[in-house]
């Protein structure tokens, strides 16, 4: 297997992390999903820093953030699909 | 059952209570912050010793004040400390450590300032330091089990990489070892939040699920609900975690709970510095998130190696813990190499397997145990930082 460029960890995620320094947009990654090793291609639309997130569909404000299969938050802006993902547009349900 | 891992053996040091401690520090503790000063000038005079300065010890009351007390104990009587030189500014509260470490069997004495001075306390306390750095360093490793150790964790300055590299190295260390007989330690109370549900259900039995519950939602109200002026990012999670990709602190919990692996149940509810009294296992110590605090509170529940996960890099140490670095992010392995121990990179590259780096890890657990000094250690990292639970009288 090449190295990935993203790795998701479960097939109900809605983003993923990005692995590798230096992503640039248009990029298509390979990504991986660590629950069982079955990869899939999608396109960056951002230069990512390493360890951000990308998301893997369109998404809507309001919408929840799945990672590890649970809820990480809420979207608070309208996120496309191979777009960074961070605190300008994901927001906390707690305190 | 066996396994490759019960026959592990390590060489320590056996103390007269059972316990086996992997370093073997002559440790000169202070009762209060007055009393720093001549600390520091004892193990400035006799070579091989160790001051622990800190910050508090006066006034306080209550409850702090009995987390002072099992502070200062717990870390006198950890098994990587072979004796201890206490000094206080009077004599009550000093002879009270004294007496909490003597019942590990180990040499303590205690010393006090009023009356004396600092030049008479400096130069009494420093003669039997004397004596116990010649007692400790004819103290001989000798050859021990595996299982006679106690490992804790706590991550710290974690990323996305944690999640998916080095908390789950850690949880395959736990899932392997605790079978084995260690005794184990996680918390960070605060850091759960956003994982509670999956925290509660890793109880060994409801009713200790019950209270985990409820020592977790006491934290929520009492204090964040109480102080909060914001959703506390930045605080928790840190702006270090936010530069490395994580955005809520439910993100984060998810990824601070991989460090229990995925079969190992905590079995009881530790106190901020208690010493756990029921058997081998996993327990949750209720504990700050701030990496210095956290480990000062496991070492003095009498921990001897702690495991430690970073994302961006979280340079803590502690003086009487070797503190076990391990980060899968390659970024902080190119550009702060020397504070890591096991580097678990290839994870996120999908060249190595979890069960890989938590055999990487037992490896440098039982080294760091036989005596390779960790990159904490050799940086000289000896943040020793005492909870303060409220302002003193």
């Amino acid at each position: 297997m090449s190295i990935p460029h993203l790795l998701v960890h479960d097939h109900n995620d809605n983003v993923g992390v990005v692995v590798v320094e230096g992503l640039k947009a248009g990029t298509s990654m390979m990504a991986v999903v660590t629950a069982d090793n079955s990869t899939f291609e999608i396109e960056a639309k951002a230069d990512i820093p390493i360890g951000h997130k990308v998301a893997l569909k369109d998404l809507e404000a309001g919408d929840t953030a799945m990672k590890y299969g649970e809820d990480i938050g809420r979207f608070v802006a309208k996120v496309g699909r191979g777009e960074h993902v961070h605190v300008h547009n994901l927001k906390t349900k707690r305190w | 059952m066996a396994s490759k891992y019960s026959n592990m053996t390590i060489r320590a040091y056996r103390r007269d209570n059972g316990r086996v401690g992997v370093r073997n520090h002559v440790v000169i503790l202070p009762v209060d912050d007055i009393s720093n000063a001549a600390c520091e000038a004892v193990a400035n005079n006799i070579k091989g010793t160790l001051a622990l300065p800190h910050a508090y010890g006066r006034l306080q009351f209550g409850e702090d004040l009995d987390l002072h007390f099992r502070t200062m104990i717990g870390t006198g009587a950890n098994p990587n400390v072979a004796a201890v030189v206490v000094i206080g500014i009077e004599p009550g509260w000093t002879k009270r450590i004294v007496d909490g470490i003597a019942a590990t069997g180990k040499p303590v004495a205690g010393f006090s300032i009023e009356q004396n001075g600092d030049l008479k306390t400096i130069m009494d306390a420093s003669r039997t330091a004397k004596e116990f750095v010649h007692y400790a360093t004819e103290l001989q490793r000798e050859e021990c089990s595996i299982s006679d150790l106690w490992v804790s964790t706590k991550c710290g300055e974690s990323d996305t990489t944690t999640g998916l590299g080095s908390c789950p190295t850690v949880g395959n260390m736990y899932d392997k070892l605790l079978p084995e007989g260690i005794y184990g330690c996680f918390g960070e109370t605060s850091e759960i939040t956003g994982a509670e549900h999956i925290a509660k259900a890793r109880a060994i039995n409801p009713e200790v699920g019950e209270r985990w519950y409820a020592m977790w939602k006491a934290y929520q109200t009492s204090v964040i609900e109480q102080f909060k002026t914001n959703d506390l990012s930045e605080s928790q999670p840190t702006r270090g975690n936010i530069e490395g990709g994580l955005t809520t602190i439910e993100e984060k919990a998810l990824g601070n709970l991989e460090k229990i692996g995925r079969t190992s149940k905590y079995i009881d509810i530790l106190e901020p510095a208690e010493a756990p009294r029921s058997g081998k296992g996993l327990y949750f110590m209720d504990s700050s998130s701030a990496a210095a605090e956290c480990v000062t509170l496991m070492a003095a529940g009498g921990f001897v190696i702690h495991t430690f996960p970073t994302g961006q890099g979280n340079v803590v140490g502690n003086p009487i813990v070797p503190v076990i670095k391990i980060t899968a992010n390659p970024r902080t392995v190119r550009t702060m190499g020397e504070h890591v121990d096991v580097d678990v990179s290839g994870i996120l590259r999908r060249e190595m397997t979890i069960d890989e780096a938590g055999d990487a890890l037992i490896d440098m657990i039982v080294r760091t145990a036989n005596g390779r000094n960790t990159a904490a250690e050799a940086l000289g990292h000896r943040e020793f930082v005492m909870t303060k639970l409220y302002r003193s009288a």
